[in-house]
């Protein structure tokens, strides 16, 4: 394990990673997360958590499972608001306004923070219709506009040219891997600030998950992303920065390169070097 | 050995498979009896003449079809009070059908196998369907018209066929002026009194407004008169032509030709002519209206009323019980309260029909409609409108009694939708009503499809509570019409369920009406066949949609 990650360590170079040794001070900030503490009932699954998310980068969770990287990402767009018994102090802020403030509109909150999911979940309904499905709430009708927003999401998603032949059927006839990149589509075409990406190719097979991160590179350019992974080699292939968390803390977060390669934590390096987890 | 069988499971799999079989060969049973009962009815059977000479009593000619075969003991005829000459324990007797109840005073009698002689089949004999007293058998003697012989004998049939179309014609047309069009003019004519009766009430009857009613109403009633003026000659002209004929006892009768429904000499018959006769006489059952105290003619407006029953049932229970379970499921906190809930609900299922029919008279019917005739029929009153038994509060009635059904259904069909597709909607920034709407509503429609095919099934059979909220034994109008507004919900209608009720117990002839509950039956089992298959068809084409969610 320990070798393998040090391969990939090395590999990063050659991924075309433009600055290596990018700085957090130097980044604009989208998301901030200030003393964050979660608790399901008596139990804490997030303590204290200070974290900033730059701007049109990716930033990678990654860490045993249990840890919390799943719960802090769902934090970001209060997808725990759902969750029965959760409740959550201290703040996150977007664009430096808190979206745990009593006058946030929750479901505007999430049409500016996309996620997508583990398993691919697309509506039983066509392809068209999925993707046009967060226009359709905001209330486009206009024909000419979602025909042009859904050639231009699946465009983005690396889809269209798959599926622009059937775009009327339904979206469950797809395989994995296209149903995934239809959600990522489907979260995209409302154009969010944020995508939180919750281990988009965990249920995939290599190749598709080879397309998602290869989609991912792309969609940075417009996007901050936040992907939570189980697979190190991803989070070292597809991410900026990357956060270590453990038992509900987080331990470390900075540059990929110097998290793989150089971690600041004993833990972090214990973890990467495939020591537990 | 033995235990070896045991261990395999093979005895278990024999009782299984032995159940089905069993409730299976019931199933299939029970519809064969009413299929067979009731299809027989239809039959243009051969009429048999025969002589009866029972000891001690006079010597007879029976003229009939034969209806039904049976062996009785000697000891209940003895019982009965027959003086019987043979020693066996066990005699055979027949039901014959001898129609004539106006000269004979019944349609039935049973005659004893040993005592009847000479069983033959005389082409010449005719079966009358007659519009009243049931079934003619008797031989033909001579038409006339206006009263005098124009043909006797084999010239008198074919003269007697000619003439009788020319009265059915008639009688289509007086039927349609006297149920239709007249029927029309007395509705304006309701309508234009209610209108000025409304006025009244609000003190808005100006003098104007009084002499355009007046003026309406005198239009009307021209119609009417110029249609009474059709109608009487109509009258002469059907009454013209009768028939005379000898009875099975020697007497002759006269029948108008305006009184027959269908002639036919029985015996002469070929395979496709009673083929055709048979479908025809089904046709009448499941196209016309009753006659004879709904013995005899056809069960339309019954099977209408059932439809339209089971169908406004339907449009209310659904809606409700769906609104009713997504608060359940969707809004309500889940706890102690919820719980309680689902549980009265469930048992609300369990509540004898009857309890629900009391329940629908107190509440809708009284409570419900009187208040609205109250409020918006004051110019009926005291007549009620909506404060009456009818179609409404007995769809209303029944609605309540399948609510669970629907609710159980719906519930079920929304823990059914995976967390991960509410999830993705809300995601995308769709609220909880969004979301709900969007997309868990659509993907529950199969769900809530089972929970209404459920709910249809049981309405459609029940009967109890609709005798007090509704159902009547003969509807003079169907509760969908020409008038306006079309719908009449206020109407008492008939039912399968009950026809098989009134037919089968409150007939004054038991013997005649046995059959038709029989074929009652049976389109009671066709009709709820065919409006479960139509909601399963429904259901699978929507399933069709959700399917590679199964997975």
């Amino acid at each position: 394990m320990s070798d393998q990650t040090r391969t990939h360590a090395i590999n990063m170079d050659t991924l075309g990673r433009t600055h290596p040794s990018r700085k957090l001070r130097d980044e604009t900030i989208t998301l901030q997360a200030k003393k964050l503490n979660l608790f399901y009932g008596e139990k804490q699954a997030l303590r204290n958590i200070d974290l900033m998310i730059p701007e049109n980068r990716v930033s990678a969770f990654i860490g045993p499972s249990g840890c919390g990287k799943s719960t802090l990402l769902r934090c970001f767009n209060r997808m725990n608001d759902l969750v029965d018994n959760c409740h959550i102090d201290g703040a996150i802020h977007l664009h430096k306004k808190n979206i745990y403030a009593r006058d946030v509109d929750v479901a505007e909150l999430r049409r500016r923070v996309g996620m997508v999911f583990q398993k691919p979940n697309p509506f039983p309904k066509s392809i068209y219709e999925n993707t046009a499905y967060g226009l359709r709430l905001h209330g486009i009708k206009n024909k000419r506009v979602l025909d042009e927003a859904v050639e231009k999401s699946l465009q983005a998603a690396a889809l269209w040219d798959e599926v622009k032949d059937r775009l009327h059927d339904n979206a469950l006839g797809l395989s994995g891997g296209q149903q995934q990149r239809l959600v990522i589509a489907r979260a995209i075409a409302i154009e969010p600030e944020v995508l939180l990406l919750d281990e988009p190719a965990s249920a995939l097979d290599p190749i598709s998950t080879l397309k998602i991160e290869e989609l991912i590179n792309e969609l940075k350019e417009n996007y901050t992303i936040v992907i939570v992974t189980h697979n190190m080699q991803q989070a070292a292939r597809v991410s900026d920065y990357t956060a270590f968390m453990y038992m509900g803390e987080l331990i470390e977060f900075d540059n990929t390169e110097k998290i793989f390669t150089n971690p600041s934590a004993k833990r972090t390096e214990d973890y990467i070097t495939g020591r537990y987890g | 050995m033995m235990h070896d069988w045991m261990k395999s499971g093979s005895p278990w799999i024999w009782m299984n498979a032995a159940a089905v079989s069993l409730s299976i060969i019931i199933v299939l049973g029970l519809l064969a009896l009413i299929a067979v009962r009731g299809l027989g009815h239809f039959w243009p059977a051969r009429v048999v003449e025969q002589n009866y000479n029972p000891p001690n009593a006079q010597a007879l000619r029976v003229i009939g079809e034969i209806h039904d075969t049976e062996a009785v003991s000697a000891e209940s005829l003895k019982d009965m009070g027959l003086a019987l000459e043979s020693d066996a324990k066990w005699l055979q007797r027949r039901l014959i059908k001898t129609g004539n109840r106006d000269i004979l005073g019944s349609d039935f009698r049973w005659l004893l196998d040993i005592y009847t002689s000479e069983s033959r089949y005389p082409k010449e004999v005719i079966t009358i369907e007659r519009r009243e007293w049931g079934n003619f058998y008797g031989f033909l003697t001579t038409i006339k018209e206006n009263g005098i012989v124009i043909a006797e004998g084999e010239a008198a049939w074919q003269e007697t066929l000619k003439r009788l179309q020319r009265a059915q014609e008639i009688f289509k047309e007086i039927r349609y002026i006297e149920k239709d069009e007249i029927g029309d003019i007395n509705y304006g004519i309701e309508t234009l009194r209610l209108k000025q009766r409304r006025l009244e009430l609000k003190k808005e009857l100006t003098e104007t407004r009084h002499q355009n009613i007046g003026r309406e109403r005198a239009i009307l009633q021209g119609e009417y008169r110029r249609l009474q003026k059709t109608l009487s000659t109509l009258y002469k002209d059907i009454g013209r032509d009768s028939i005379t004929a000898i009875v099975m006892n020697g007497q002759i009768v006269t029948i108008p030709l305006s009184k027959v429904v269908r002639m036919y000499r029985s015996n002469t018959l070929n395979v496709f002519q009673r083929l055709g006769l048979y479908f025809s006489k089904m046709w009448e059952f499941v196209s016309d209206e009753p006659r004879e105290a709904n013995t005899e003619g056809g069960i339309f407006p019954a099977i209408f009323g059932t439809v339209m029953m089971v169908t406004i049932m339907s449009l209310m229970v659904t809606p409700f019980g769906v609104v009713a379970a997504i608060y359940l499921r969707e809004y309500a906190k889940q706890g102690v309260i919820t719980r309680t809930i689902r549980i009265a609900v469930n048992n609300l299922a369990g509540v004898p029909s009857i309890v629900y029919g009391v329940f629908g008279l107190g509440f809708f019917v009284y409570f419900l409609g009187g208040n609205i005739d109250q409020l918006f029929f004051p110019e009926a009153l005291p007549a009620p409108t909506y404060g009456t038994p009818g179609i409404l509060w007995s769809s209303l009635t029944l609605a309540i009694l399948t609510v669970p059904v629907v609710i159980v259904a719906t519930e079920e069909g929304l823990s059914r939708i995976p967390r991960a597709i509410r999830e993705g909607s809300l995601a995308l920034g769709a609220t909880k009503a969004e979301t709900l709407w969007r997309t868990v509503l659509p993907m529950t429609t199969p769900a809530i499809m089972t929970g209404m095919i459920l709910a249809v099934a049981r309405a459609a059979g029940e009967v109890a509570p609709l005798m007090l909220v509704g159902v009547v034994k003969l509807a003079p109008s169907l509760p969908l019409d020409d008038n306006f507004p079309f719908l009449h919900l206020d109407r008492k209608f008939m039912h399968l369920g009950f026809h098989i009720y009134d037919v089968g117990f409150q007939s004054p002839n038991v013997e005649a009406a046995r059959p038709l509950v029989y074929a009652t039956a049976l389109l009671l089992v066709l009709v709820i066949v065919i409006l479960n298959l139509a909601a399963i068809w429904l259901r699978n084409r929507l399933r069709e949609r959700y399917r590679g969610l199964e997975s």
